[in-house]
């Protein structure tokens, strides 16, 4: 039984996984924020559904298919509001986000606010990790791509990337039709997990709870992303005792992270084997010096 | 053509009340250039505030209205300290203040879910104005109605006529207009802060205790408080004639749509106008346009 309930938190934080690894390619690498993204995760989750249980698609592609009306949702969405400045992009995601959830609620094809039940239960954590394997070689390999510096300089300084020749508007779209697709195949996880979709869950809450979790994993730092995912979503486990406190302590945390360590946990460094024997390598030289000095001195 | 009035008088006077949130996520947008998600728990809170004077204390309404107001400044002093200020002596990007804003309201909609004594139940106050309304021919006004559309423009026109006719008003002004340059002026910039928050914090506890009394009071409150805010983008963000304008303008839709289409579409219409003015025109209809500086 304990090792079921450990591999459900796995698989649940999995999931958010693969929203917040969109969402870190928008906010952390092209410094767009979203309320949104729970609204691109209700398209996918329902798109899927849609697949699986009216068509009868296998998983795979019904997850594909999810990804992709989340992605031409995002891409219309993008045309009309990426102009924007500043506050008003965030703004416009926020009420697409509730437009998309209320929406919902009044679909009854898909059982309207009272949420649609009996989808089969696919999703269990060997595909999730899968899937999540597979978005992150995507997205490192996107980051380190021309595309990816491209998108590092407009979130660095929008005006001087423009003089110098980068389509701003191109990049910034890329980048939201990605996480949007991340989105939506996350959506489609999540209600192949749950074997129910209520619009319900797809709130303002969860699209800050993404953004919080990108927050706190770091901006612009992927491993930050995945170490972010694994802690917020079990955290709210580990505080189960403290019930109703839980997201009390949460919302202190995130005024505490913001005014003590607005960088996140890995605030834009990222844990990969050779950056780890960097580290290594760093701190024996460190020491080394140390006693180089200490022995000068003698 | 009586239902057409009847639905034109409750948007007046639910919009009077959207207003008087708005100018508070006006105000601050004005100053600080960023959207105050936190403003939605002080109202909540000032709804509890005014709830617990009128049950718990058995403050006469006056007094508890006022108390509450009161209280309501003070709350929104604090997190002002809190969760802003470290963040402005460190000039932190404005998406930090919004997750900042968001961490706050988080906090304060779970503790009162979490403090035992209040809980999230719904609370009804008690009543204060009779329910027998005051006839005018066809149409019925209530009596509640009536006070929340008073008090609220009582109090928007004493707040503009703060900001157009005294010192501190017009500080306020050349604040928004210029911080920096304000500053170097003599503009003690960190007062007008304070005055700017502690009025948004004011005219938020009496917003929430209007609220509170036309309908229930309860934790979620500021999901109801998100649609002042897309009143104030409505209007234009950091312009007070905006918000009160745009306010007013999403009361009666509102109604309107509760009243001749479906009620279930009141609050999506809200969030299709929202997206439909950042697209036709993101400064609103009175906002000022903005370029970025680099």
């Amino acid at each position: 039984m304990g090792n079921e309930y450990i591999l459900g938190i796995l698989t649940l934080a999995g999931i958010n996984l693969m929203t917040v690894l969109g969402l870190s390619l928008l906010t952390g690498f092209t410094g767009l924020f979203s309320f949104g993204h729970a609204g691109f995760m209700a398209i996918g989750g329902y798109a899927t559904a849609l697949m699986t249980v009216k068509f009868h698609w296998p998983f795979i592609p019904a997850l594909l298919a999810g990804g992709l009306a989340a992605a031409l949702v995002s891409a219309a969405l993008g045309k009309v509001t990426l102009n924007l400045k500043g506050d008003y992009f965030c703004i416009a995601t926020l009420g697409f986000g509730e437009a998309i959830r209320l929406i919902l609620d009044n679909v009854q094809t898909f059982g309207g606010a009272r949420g649609w039940p009996g989808i089969p239960h696919y999703t269990n954590v060997w595909n999730v990790l899968g899937i999540n394997i597979v978005a992150v070689i995507v997205l490192a390999n996107l980051i380190r791509s021309r595309h990816g510096r491209n998108m590092i300089a407009v979130r660095e300084e929008e005006l001087a990337s423009q003089i110098v020749g980068i389509d701003v508007f191109k990049y910034k779209m890329t980048s939201l039709v990605t996480s949007a697709a991340y989105a939506g195949i996350a959506g489609g996880l999540m209600g192949h997990y749950m074997t129910f979709l209520q619009p319900k869950m797809f709130s303002l809450a969860k699209s800050t709870e993404l953004t919080i979790i990108v927050i706190f994993g770091g901006l612009g730092s992927i491993s930050g992303s995945v170490l972010g995912a694994l802690v917020l979503t079990s955290l709210p486990e580990i505080l189960r005792a403290f019930s109703s406190w839980r997201l009390v302590f949460y919302g202190l945390a995130v005024i505490f992270i913001m005014i003590s360590r607005p960088e996140g946990l890995m605030g834009g460094y990222e844990l990969t084997p050779s950056s780890m024997k960097k580290l290594f390598r760093n701190m024996a030289a460190k020491r080394e010096n140390k006693l180089q000095r200490a022995g000068g001195g003698k | 053509m009586t239902q057409f009035f009847q639905q034109l008088i409750n948007g007046l006077s639910i919009g009077s009340v959207y207003a008087l949130m708005a100018v508070g996520y006006s105000l601050v947008y004005s100053i600080m250039n960023f959207s105050n998600f936190a403003h939605g728990g002080v109202i909540m809170f000032g709804a509890y505030f005014g709830f617990f004077f009128l049950t718990f204390l058995r403050f006469p309404f006056p007094l508890a209205f006022i108390s509450a107001a009161i209280c309501s400044a003070i709350l929104a002093l604090i997190i002002e300290r809190v969760a802003y200020k470290p963040l402005r002596e460190r000039r932190a990007p404005f998406l930090y203040f919004i997750i900042s804003a968001m961490g706050a309201s988080i906090f304060m909609e779970n503790l009162v879910i979490a403090i035992p004594a209040i809980g999230p139940t719904f609370r009804t106050y008690p009543e204060v104005f009779n329910k027998q309304p005051i006839k005018i021919g066809e149409l019925a006004m209530g009596k509640l109605d009536i006070a929340m559309f008073l008090i609220s423009a009582i109090c928007l026109i004493i707040l503009i006529y703060i900001i157009d006719h005294t010192k501190i008003g017009k500080a306020i002004q050349a604040t928004s207009y210029n911080l920096k340059a304000s500053a170097l002026m003599g503009v003690n910039t960190d007062f007008i802060l304070i005055t700017v928050f502690l009025m948004g914090g004011f005219l938020a506890g009496i917003a929430g205790v209007l609220f509170g009394m036309k309908y229930t009071v309860y934790p979620q409150i500021g999901i109801i408080t998100n649609k002042s805010f897309i009143a104030a983008v409505f209007g234009g963000l950091g312009s007070l004639p905006g918000a009160v304008i745009g306010s007013v303008l999403l009361g009666i839709i509102e109604t309107f749509t509760a009243g001749y289409l479906s009620s279930q579409y009141r609050d999506l219409i809200a969030f299709v106008l929202l997206i439909t003015v950042l697209v036709v025109r993101p400064m609103g209809l009175m906002g000022k346009v903005t370029e970025d500086k680099a």
